[in-house]
């Protein structure tokens, strides 16, 4: 399953033990893994009743709230990581939450379908938005406000004195390190604060 | 067949040392039990109550078909606090007037009633009551503590006072303290109730007087605030009281010959079904609810404040606490706003402690947390039911 794989690709950048906090936390899944496979603790952030109760049901802490209110709750420098996976292109103000990523974490990692992945390029030129697997929705019903490539990041990540880790590209559940922001329809930045 | 409940009293000899300096000397606690207690004896599950509820929480009393307990959708066999995995106490406060001693009772100092004499009992004194009822039961610690409102402040003041005797908290549409506000509508019920000329210094008992206009009032007052501005005008609007129904009848609502009918134009007449249904609430809580008892619970929720003796820092105030937590808040709640139960999340992380927060968007105000809600059920349910994979 690529799903697992691009999982245990993002788990791989968490150290060993790590306190997480991780944005968008869907059901839970990815935390879980990390507390059995990685011995992280940490905390979950969701807007959705069903993903909280996923949470609650599989032992994972779930704070629920809206991440385009802020993230007041939690104090500077709070984290080992920071996760933001597919979170990101679902927020109204998706530099902020960069900004307040940095700011709770001593590093981050943000993972974010690429809109400059080839297929998507295509159907740009063939003059349609893309639907595809990864990019599943049309136009006028999609919850990805904030579509962004993989080279669009890098600037943004400039912008705020982001100090890029390590990035890359993951595509059918490879690490992709040549031309990612083509050959990729999944960009991956680990990031810290700029000193 | 449905879970019978059965009440049970406790005596305790040794006296009671109060926040207030005063001593309670000699009391008994009203409590009762469902389920089983295991051989480990970690299955137990305390529900704390709020302000005008009892150690009744769930279950019927036998051959009283309509007997249920105030918590009985939560508490059951297979219910999200299933009695059929957990052992679970309901238990009365001191001061309250449904069984544990109470200003009703006889102070022994006097042989008359306590009245007004009963001492101030706080948060803390009742968890130290309820403590006390644990001892005697042979629970060292409990599997959960549970409690909604004023309940979840002493769930929470569990964990600070006993850190070592409880695993989970689940504290449901609470706070941290009161707000100005909250307490403004706490003083207005005090007032109303010390007021009537039928209370007499809260020593109406000798006269054989009840203060039935101060109790309907603070009551009415109370109302209120547990309802949302929505859900009161989806439930009455501007409804009008149907011509024929009688004087402190339960007001029926979806009449549609109600909405056209003229006014009376009467000043004090029952015009509009709200306030048919406010007579109708207060009427009832009269009957039953003692005035000296509603003025105590009042001032516990207004006293309580664990961060008071932490100069304010609620961060520091929760450090003692061990347990895990779930919290639990409504929306539409403005008298325990979902931003108190934020503040104790957020005190909660910065102690690095395990904590879940549920916030369901719920119409009903306060009232939420007595209601069947599927996300509110689920979410305990599902927290419950991993604090019973942890016995297994």
């Amino acid at each position: 399953m690529t799903e697992q794989a691009t999982m245990q690709a993002l788990a791989a950048l968490v150290p060993e033990g790590s306190r997480v906090l991780d944005l968008g936390c869907g059901d839970g899944a990815m935390l879980d893994y990390l507390q059995r496979a990685r011995r992280c603790s940490g905390y979950g952030v969701e807007i959705d009743d069903a993903n909280v109760l996923a949470c609650v049901r599989r032992g994972v802490n779930a704070i629920q709230l809206n991440l385009d209110e802020g993230l007041a709750i939690f104090e500077d420098n709070s984290f080992d990581v920071v996760l933001q996976i597919d979170t990101l292109p679902h927020l109204r103000n998706a530099e902020v939450m960069l900004r307040e990523t940095a700011r709770v974490g001593r590093t981050g990692i943000v993972a974010f379908p690429n809109f400059a992945h080839w297929p998507n390029r295509l159907s740009v030129l063939r003059g349609r938005m893309p639907v595809t697997r990864r990019l599943p929705y049309q136009w006028y019903d999609t919850p990805n406000i904030r579509v962004g490539t993989y080279k669009d990041f890098e600037v943004l990540a400039h912008k705020n004195r982001l100090r890029i880790l390590d990035a890359f590209g993951m595509q059918e559940g490879q690490v992709v390190r040549w031309l990612p922001n083509a050959r990729a329809g999944t960009a991956v930045f680990h990031f810290e604060r700029a000193a | 067949m449905p879970l019978l409940a059965t009440t049970q009293f406790q005596h305790f000899s040794e006296p009671l040392a109060l926040q207030c300096g005063a001593v309670l000397a000699d009391y008994r606690l009203a409590f009762e039990t469902y389920g089983r207690l295991n051989a480990e004896r970690s299955n137990a599950v305390l529900v704390c109550h709020a302000l005008n509820a009892s150690h009744h929480v769930a279950g019927v009393y036998e051959g009283r078909e309509k007997s249920e307990g105030w918590w009985d959708n939560m508490i059951g066999p297979g219910k999200p606090v299933d009695t059929d995995r957990f052992f679970v106490i309901g238990i009365n406060n001191p001061g309250s007037c449904f069984g544990s001693t109470g200003p009703m009772d006889t102070n022994p100092a006097t042989g008359e009633a306590y009245g007004a004499d009963f001492p101030v009992v706080t948060v803390e004194d009742w968890v130290h009551a309820q403590a006390r009822l644990l001892d005697v039961l042979g629970i060292g610690q409990l599997a959960a503590v549970l409690g909604g409102s004023l309940g979840g402040m002493q769930a929470l003041s569990w964990t600070l006072q006993y850190p070592e005797r409880v695993r989970h908290a689940v504290v449901v549409a609470s706070a941290p303290n009161l707000t100005a506000e909250n307490i403004a509508f706490n003083e207005v019920a005090r007032r109303a109730i010390v007021t009537d000329p039928d209370f007499h210094g809260g020593h109406f008992y000798r006269h054989g007087l009840v203060p039935k206009r101060g109790l309907r009032i603070a009551r009415m007052i109370g109302h209120i605030t547990y309802l949302s501005d929505d859900v009161m005008n989806e439930k009455f609007g501007r409804s009008l009281r149907p011509l024929a129904q009688r004087e402190g009848a339960a007001p029926t609502t979806d009449d549609p010959a109600a909405l056209l009918r003229d006014y009376h134009y009467s000043t004090q007449d029952i015009e509009f079904q709200i306030e048919s249904y406010l007579r109708y609430q207060g009427d009832k809580f009269s009957e039953y609810f003692d005035a000296n008892t509603y003025l105590l619970i009042t001032r516990a929720l207004d006293y309580f404040d664990p961060a008071r003796a932490h100069g304010g820092n609620l961060t520091q105030a929760l450090a003692p606490a061990t347990a895990k937590f779930l919290l639990v808040s409504f929306s539409t709640d403005w008298r325990f706003a979902p931003a108190r139960s934020r503040e104790i999340v957020k005190a909660l992380l910065e102690n690095r402690r395990d904590v879940s927060y549920a916030e369901i968007d719920a119409p009903h105000g306060h009232d939420a947390f007595l209601l069947d809600d599927a996300r509110y059920l689920g979410v305990v349910g599902a927290y419950f039911e991993r604090i019973a994979k942890e016995l297994a």
